[in-house]
């Protein structure tokens, strides 16, 4: 596996060569598939839009829908502007969403399609919607298409109606339905009432029935979005996935905004916790308490197994940060930390976090990508790799177990349904990391050391 | 009304006139004509995708000793990243480079300033790390609009490494469908790699074309081939390498499995070098025993053709009971298939030795031969989509060129029927009464489940859980969710097992909750009864 991986390092300054991201319109897609009735639109050629479906679909092993202006290349050197109209008609005549979210591709970008034109001159049968949003592949990464999307919703729907609702609005950060879900909860523990955009459970963790319906019931809802700029204040989890929209609403509709990491890990769902707590005003529940208490228990109970573990982690910036966290947390040293998504502000915020916890002769890298990280684990190994499904080449040539979290993971079932982020995900994560090593140990020890106790 | 009739009415006009094209009934009587290879409609969920994921993704991706650079922003590399189930092993001689994705990563600048620098640089990079003999470079949207000249780079490369350096102009934008990347593929192999090599030629050698190994289907066939008495020269292209693909013009025979991907390939080695091909299908028990006694027909020698038959004896010995047990299971049962631009069709006889019927099928992106048969080719109409795909012309390359047979036993062979240069495509084996549609889409396959209510789904990942959730029994014949081999005798056991499996999983009798069919209050009312 990977043999032609050197381990010696070399000068690369151009050649990408197994990444951890992809482009900013599948991020855009995500987004749109978390409103409930939206078709997400994909403006560009078709492979984009099946390759944006296919890798949706892999993930979470739920139907993503999207459709396509099908460019040809008539349309690219002329403009898309009469596919999309065509595109909006047809899809409205047979697929009847409420809203379709348009997103571009780098063939409509490269060829400056104005969308804010075309759609004002489409025609839009009464009562629904089209926003739109750019998402030029070149910049940035999936992660900048998921938020580019939130602020495209919020530009065209939200408004400040002076009336305010009382409500917390709330940006998840790129995570899995199930974590969501388990956002959600936690707010009605608190009695926080919220409005979260987007809200991906009910859609892509959508139940089977026998009757399939293309819009499932989950999603933010129009209204919804609209009275986002009516909010008290926006919590944006994942401060570098959820700070753009969150000023953007501000810029707005003048709804002041906090941030705060993912809700990974003890301190980042305390933080979360005090922020509802300081919104609503209400005492955290017992049950919320007691969530805390059993994760505390058990990271005690079983901290000789964790306590200075290397581990490489990679993927998404906000992501590998909480991952981080929760790593540090237990004892264990995020030796490599690897995000494909640009931007500096991931390298000052892990550098900060190992400050934090007085941790030395780590790495973190933006920008990077899997073949390097590989080579600095063949220089000096770790323990355990925490990461997308694409860690598993790496995993089988070293050795290492892998714990997969995160986006994507297309080789698993489940992940998706099953939260990362609160107590509750900090005691899933617990036990996928201590079931990694320990079983790792069983495997590895001489027969005279198999422990029957541990 | 007829289903077709039911599905298509609920189109407006517009969309009606055309669909109506794509949609047909097959009928008994005079050969159906069907709108093929055409634009899909935009807004119209179609399962397509593009130039270069037929390009890349489908023909050059599989190469495993070739370092594929993707020329563009970084998606189009992602997603073509150990997605396809090309397998691929490495030996000592050959690298295996299918593990990795490579790309030039573009920014923005390079989309303002032009690429051609950051390629020129990856390249050199590439090189540097893993010093590979071929190196290709497949360009994405962007690139053919901002004017790099990419085969200008890889000329140049080619010139300063010494090695190999192909481009590829395989646009998104460009054809149609993932069609016309293939088409831009095989020009390329033909025009500079097929042909460079100088091996000896060996005896009763065969080239195996539009094979991609998915789940090791080309290693189950090639073991098949092998016992006979064939030396493979080389595959096109699962598991297959730049390295044999030099040497493919020193084979006798070509066999043709995927048509649709690969035949330009095989005409333009019959015009450069002489060599027939046949079209064959190692798929299905039936298939596979005639394709195998057309191959040693085509040899005419007696002892190939003896152990042609102890060969598929003894595989058939070891499946068939397997198969009778399978086919009990499933008996009566009925299909819609909708893969690609060859497979469905290689699945139909399949099926049918399974006492399953196939209702409604379809391709991705066929053209009208692959529905109809090559003998259409001459009257399809070449529209402003397909001219902007590049055809090439070759001719008689004299130092290589050799026939095996004269051109009367050429004639005799095809009379014996020995497929030689002939497909007859989908229509010579479906039945009549089954629903044809090209370019199926998402609208489609929802109405079409409803109305002729398949027992089972043959398609791709994007339809798969929206069939599944509707109820129907769902497997991926692009990637046989991640099973296989399904070529071959034992191919076809691992077939009928896993659509058993599909049917039968004990999941399907719990879907309903017992409280959506049963009253949930029991109990009698007011003392009575
Ligand atoms: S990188 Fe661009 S061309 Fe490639 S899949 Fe993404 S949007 Fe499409
Ligand atoms: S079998 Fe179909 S999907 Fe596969 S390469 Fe051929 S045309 Fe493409």
């Amino acid at each position: 596996m990977l043999e032609l991986t050197p381990k010696k390092l070399s000068d690369r300054s151009t050649l990408r060569i197994n990444p951890i991201k992809t482009c900013q319109p599948v991020g855009a897609m995500y987004a749109a598939l978390g409103v409930h009735q939206c078709m997400p639109h994909s403006h560009g050629s078709q492979g984009c839009c099946s390759f944006h479906r296919m890798f949706l679909t892999r993930h979470f092993k739920d139907p993503a829908i999207a459709s396509s202006s099908s460019f040809t290349e008539g349309a690219s050197v002329f403009g898309g502007g009469s596919n999309l109209k065509t595109a909006i008609k047809n899809i409205f005549d047979i697929y009847d969403p409420e809203i379709i979210a348009v997103h571009t591709t780098c063939l409509s970008e490269t060829i400056g399609d104005d969308l804010n034109g075309y759609i004002q001159d489409a025609k839009v049968p009464e009562g629904k919607l089209v926003v739109h949003t750019n998402t030029p592949s070149y910049v940035g990464s999936h992660i900048t298409g998921y938020y580019n999307m939130i602020a495209g919703f919020i530009k065209y729907l939200s408004e400040a109606t002076g009336e305010k609702n009382g409500k917390l609005a709330l940006f998840p950060g790129f995570v899995n339905p199930g974590d969501m879900r388990e956002m959600k909860r936690l707010m009605k523990l608190m009695g926080t009432e919220f409005i979260m955009l987007p809200d991906t459970s009910g859609v892509l963790d959508a139940p089977m029935t026998g009757n399939y319906t293309m819009y499932p019931k989950g999603g933010t809802s129009i209204p919804d979005i609209r009275d986002l700029g009516n909010c008290e204040l926006t919590l944006g989890l994942g401060e570098l996935t959820s700070e753009f929209p969150a000023d953007f609403l501000e810029k707005k509709c003048k709804v002041p905004y906090k941030t705060l990491p993912l809700p990974i890990g003890v301190e980042n769902t305390d933080a979360f916790i005090m922020a509802l707590n300081q919104f609503s005003k209400n005492e955290v529940p017992y049950e919320i308490e007691e969530e805390r208490g059993q994760l505390m228990d058990i990271l005690l109970d079983s901290h000789q197994y964790t306590n200075n573990k290397t581990v490489a982690i990679f993927g998404d910036p906000d992501t590998v940060l909480g991952m981080a966290q929760i790593a540090l947390e237990m004892g264990m040293i995020p030796k490599y930390m690897v995000t494909g998504t640009p931007g500096a502000a991931f390298e000052r915020k892990a550098n900060a976090l190992l400050e934090k916890f007085g941790v030395e002769g780590c790495t973190a890298k933006q920008s990077g990508d899997l073949f390097e990280l590989h080579q600095w684990i063949k220089n000096d190994p770790v323990d355990l790799l925490i990461g997308g499904t694409h860690g598993k080449q790496v995993a089988r040539a070293e050795d290492i177990p892998l714990v997969r979290v995160g986006f994507p993971v297309i080789d698993r079932y489940v992940h998706s349904y099953m939260p990362i982020v609160g107590y509750k995900g900090a005691i899933r994560l617990a036990e996928l990391i201590l079931n990694a090593l320990m079983d790792r140990q069983d495997r590895d020890c001489e027969d005279e050391d198999l422990e029957m106790v541990m | 009304m007829d289903s077709r009739d039911k599905v298509l009415d609920k189109y407006s006009s517009k969309i009606y006139k055309n669909r109506k094209e794509h949609v047909i009934e097959i009928e008994a009587g005079e050969p159906q004509v069907i709108a093929a290879d055409t634009r899909a409609i935009p807004g119209i969920m179609t399962n397509r995708g593009c130039c270069y994921a037929g390009c890349k993704g489908v023909v050059i991706g599989p190469l495993k000793d070739v370092v594929n650079i993707v020329h563009g922003p970084i998606g189009c590399a992602y997603y073509t990243w150990g997605t396809r189930r090309n397998k691929a092993k490495s030996d000592e001689s050959t690298k295996d480079f299918t593990q990795y994705s490579f790309s030039t990563d573009m920014q923005e600048t390079d989309i303002v300033f032009g690429g051609e620098k950051k390629l020129r640089q990856a390249i050199k990079e590439a090189v540097e790390i893993f010093n590979p003999e071929c190196i290709m470079i497949s360009s994405t949207c962007p690139v053919g609009l901002i004017g790099d000249d990419i085969h200008a780079v890889a000329a140049e490369a080619e010139k300063m490494y010494g090695i190999k350096v192909l481009a590829f102009s395989c646009e998104g934008y460009k054809g149609v469908s993932q069609s016309g990347g293939h088409h831009i593929a095989n020009n390329g192999l033909m025009k500079y790699i097929i042909g460079t090599g100088d091996a000896e030629p060996q005896k009763y050698s065969i080239n195996l074309l539009g094979e991609y190994n998915i789940g090791g289907d080309g290693w189950e066939v090639e073991r098949i081939l092998k016992r006979i008495g064939y030396n493979v020269v080389s595959v096109m292209t699962g598991d297959g390498s730049y390295a044999d693909l030099k040497n493919a013009h020193t084979a006798d025979l070509n066999l043709v499995q995927c048509h649709r991907s690969i035949n330009y390939i095989a005409e333009m080695m019959k015009t450069k070098y002489g060599m027939d091909w046949i079209k064959v299908n190692f798929i299905g028990l039936e298939s596979i025993k005639s394709s195998l006694m057309d191959i040693a027909t085509y040899f005419g020698d007696p002892a190939l053709l003896a152990r042609t038959e102890e060969v598929i004896a003894e595989e058939l010995d070891e499946i068939e009971e397997g198969m009778a047990y399978y086919k009990s299971k499933l008996d009566g049962k009925k299909a819609a298939v909708y893969v690609g631009g060859s497979r469905t069709h290689h699945y139909i006889n399949l099926l049918k030795y399974l006492g399953v019927d196939v209702i409604l099928a379809g391709y991705e992106f066929g053209h009208r031969d692959d529905y109809e048969g090559r003998d259409v080719i001459p009257s399809i109409k070449i529209d402003a989509d397909s001219k902007n795909i590049e055809s090439i012309t070759v001719t008689k390359d004299e130092a290589n060129y050799k026939t095996f047979h004269t051109p009367e036993k050429i004639e005799e062979l095809k009379a014996a029927g020995v497929p030689i240069e002939k497909y007859d495509g989908l229509w010579n084996d479906i039945a009549e009464g089954a629903i044809i549609t090209d370019d199926f889409n998402h609208f489609e396959t929802e109405e079409f489940l409803k109305e002729l209510k398949p027992d089972i789904f043959f398609s791709g990942i994007k339809d798969k859980f929206i069939v599944q959730k509707s109820g129907v029994p769902s497997r991926q014949l692009h990637s046989y969710d991640y099973s296989g081999p399904y070529a071959g005798f034992r191919g076809a056991l691992n077939f009928a097992k896993d659509i058993t499996m599909a049917t039968y999983t004990p999941v399907w009798n719990m879907v309903q909750a017992p409280w959506k069919s049963e009253p949930t209050l029991v109990g009698s009312l007011g003392g009575m009864e």
